[in-house]
């Protein structure tokens, strides 16, 4: 195992709202190593944005986290605004779903590009002129010169997040946080800016974590999963193990609800009944229970822990029988 | 030989945009549909797939005489809606209906569920008793999948994966021969948007509509659709068979957007060969002559600049917009 980058070690965060507080992350534990990808999977409200915006400091105000978020040896869940940002944008990046709104837009690009190593190299304006028209070349922009000088409304949504993607690797991060990076783009742009994370990492050892709803892309991406569910990890493990014999019935149940390119049959989906749960009003023991076929009577009493799989992944998950383990159901 | 149920014959929708111009406006033309045509069978799914721009949600609501056409037709059991007044058109409307993207938008917030469920029997089945209405309501939400004890709650009570199959309801309860499917998957989750696509094609089944599967999405379409249409900036670039169009794709953009789709499976995602598409699409104010895809083409050659390329048989029923596509 190599090093750790980002260890986070009972994180939770809690907003704060009129209808009382709200557990959006619940106790979750994980590490991501040196040069890894790790691919993090979950539906919408399952806080696989959050727990990342929690360690990167960027949570909304009535957002609370409590528990460690360790980077370089500092917890960024208790770190000040000032080491916040000595660390942001330099050791650690991240990359937006919607380019638009994550560039400033009365800012050139050009400006925006540069503002991180004149903030955090000391560089001057002509020095971090060159490193940013050598980046947007690198991410593949043509006419970087000409792009250099233009306003984010005035480049493509494709060209918008090469920006980004040049923007986070401005300073050579260790860690790149991509939330759902291609999620805004057309299939094709989206198989570009795939190519393009994959090759920082692998080019600059950057680690990167891919935060995602689309099981395809975590499947060509990522070298570890984990997938999320009402704000906490119910599986993690190697990319294969996760996709050829996933542990928990909801990662089982994912895949198989999934419609695939590769499969030619146009039988019944297999579905998961019911709906991700209110996060304000959550089953008691395990939240995934009410639409779980393998339900059993102690998965209402108490919610299972992460434990070892006995391959070399985690499942939060009663059940240990797992070759009988339910997909989900078939609506006739 | 039998009628088909829709007849689309150059059907062209084009938009004048304002580009720049201070005391005088300058309007340039945008062609969001460019001469398209094509058959719909009884009990026919087709799927309509291609990028943001190409022109397939503004196909749909043309279809449905929502957006007026600048030109050809749209023949409905062999009569042409284009040509029809307002009273006429309302006749057949009843037959056509639309499921759209965003399922909390396209519910009005102040009707209830079972209001907006019932709107079309109160339009086109006037004589209704409102006994009649309630019960065909609570008939169509267990149908659907909706406990009947929602029937007057509001839309923002409901989860998005409830507003659509409300919006389901609502476009099923005439029992319609065509339904436009605008991207009616998009904005569900993984697990909801299983449930949906398996209601909708229990409906197409039961009732024997024809469909218009409108998506980005080319996983849903191949599960959904018997035949498919792929459009690239209001042209059509390849329509055939399902299997042939997945299995044997003819046009260089098919290929590439089949081949850009990720697989979640990590033995195949990572070993099968990436065929990258240069650059993004070009603006549809200032398309490519010629071929509009030969921009970002890896087959382009200087006749792809010239000539716009023709819709070719590559085999029965398999049609094809390339001047490349034996190569």
């Amino acid at each position: 195992m190599s090093a750790s980058v980002l260890d986070l070690k009972n994180l939770s965060v809690r907003f704060a709202t009129p209808e009382g507080e709200v557990a959006a992350v619940s106790e979750l534990s994980l590490s991501v190593g040196k040069g890894e990808c790790l691919g993090i999977v979950g539906e919408s409200g399952s806080g696989k944005s959050q727990t990342f915006l929690a360690a990167m400091g960027l949570l909304a105000r009535n957002g609370r986290a409590v528990g460690e978020a360790i980077f370089g040896g500092i917890n960024l869940a208790a770190a000040d605004e000032n080491t916040l940002n000595r660390l942001r944008g330099n050791k650690l990046a991240m990359i937006f779903q919607d380019p638009m709104t994550s560039l400033t837009p009365h800012m050139k690009v050009g400006h925006q590009l540069t503002e991180v190593l004149v903030r955090h190299r000391n560089l001057k304006f002509p020095a971090a002129r060159d490193r940013a028209i050598a980046m947007l070349r690198r991410v593949q922009i043509s006419e970087p010169e000409r792009r250099f000088e233009m306003y984010p409304h005035e480049l493509s949504g494709g060209l918008r997040q090469r920006v980004m993607i040049a923007m986070a690797l401005m300073c050579g991060p260790e860690l790149i946080i991509a939330d759902e990076p291609t999620t805004a783009l057309d299939v094709t742009v989206q198989a570009q800016i795939l190519d393009l994370i994959r090759r920082a990492k692998e080019e600059l050892g950057t680690a990167v974590i891919l935060i995602t709803h689309d099981l395809g892309v975590v499947a060509g991406m990522a070298d570890r999963v984990g997938v999320m569910y009402a704000g906490r990890i119910v599986e993690l493990g190697e990319v294969h193990q996760i996709f050829n014999a996933p542990q928990h019935p909801y990662t089982k149940g994912l895949l198989a609800c999934t419609p695939r390119l590769d499969d030619a049959t146009a039988s019944a989906l297999v579905t998961i009944p019911g709906q991700p749960p209110d996060l304000q009003q959550l089953p008691t023991g395990c939240a995934y229970h009410p639409r779980c076929g393998n339900v059993m009577e102690r998965c209402r009493a108490a919610a299972p822990p992460l434990m070892s799989t006995g391959g070399g992944g985690l499942k939060a998950c009663f059940l240990e029988n797992f070759g009988s383990v339910q997909a989900g159901t078939v609506v006739p | 030989m039998t009628l088909p149920l829709l007849q689309v014959r150059d059907l062209k929708v084009h938009f004048q945009v304002r580009a720049g111009g201070i005391f005088f406006a300058n309007y340039l033309p945008l062609k969001a549909v460019d001469g398209l045509s094509f058959d719909l069978a009884a009990g026919e799914t087709l799927g309509i797939v291609g990028e943001s721009g190409c022109g397939k949600s503004t196909l749909g609501r043309a279809i449905l005489q929502l957006l007026p056409a600048t030109s050809g037709s749209v023949a409905w059991l062999g009569k042409d809606l284009t040509a029809l007044d307002r009273a006429e058109l309302k006749a057949h409307r009843r037959h056509m209906q639309i499921v759209f993207q965003d399922p909390l938008a396209s519910l009005d917030p102040r009707m209830t569920a079972g209001d907006i469920i019932a709107e079309p029997l109160r339009n086109y089945e006037t004589g209704l008793s409102s006994a009649a209405i309630k019960a065909r309501v609570r008939e169509m939400m267990e149908q659907v999948g909706l406990l009947p004890s929602m029937v007057n709650r509001y839309p923002h009570e409901f989860s998005g994966g409830q507003c659509q199959r409300i919006g389901i309801a609502r476009a099923m309860i005439l029992k319609p021969k065509l339904v436009v499917c605008d991207e009616p998957v998009s904005a569900l989750d993984v697990s909801i948007r299983a449930q949906v696509i398996n209601l909708l094609m229990d409906f197409q089944r039961a009732l024997n509509i024809s469909m218009l599967f409108i998506s980005h999405d080319l996983s849903v379409v191949r599960h959904i659709s018997r035949r498919v249409m792929v459009l690239y900036l209001g042209k059509v670039m390849e329509l055939a068979d399902r299997d042939a169009i997945y299995g044997a794709p003819r046009h260089p953009y098919t290929q590439a957007l089949i081949s850009a789709v990720p697989i979640p499976d990590p033995e195949k995602e990572r070993a099968k060969p990436r065929v990258l598409v240069a650059g993004d699409l070009p603006s549809p104010l200032d398309p490519p002559s010629g071929c509009v895809f030969r921009t970002r083409c890896p087959k382009a050659t200087n006749i792809c600049a010239l000539t716009v390329p023709v819709l070719e048989s590559a085999g029965v029923g398999h049609e094809v917009a390339c001047h490349h596509w034996r190569d």
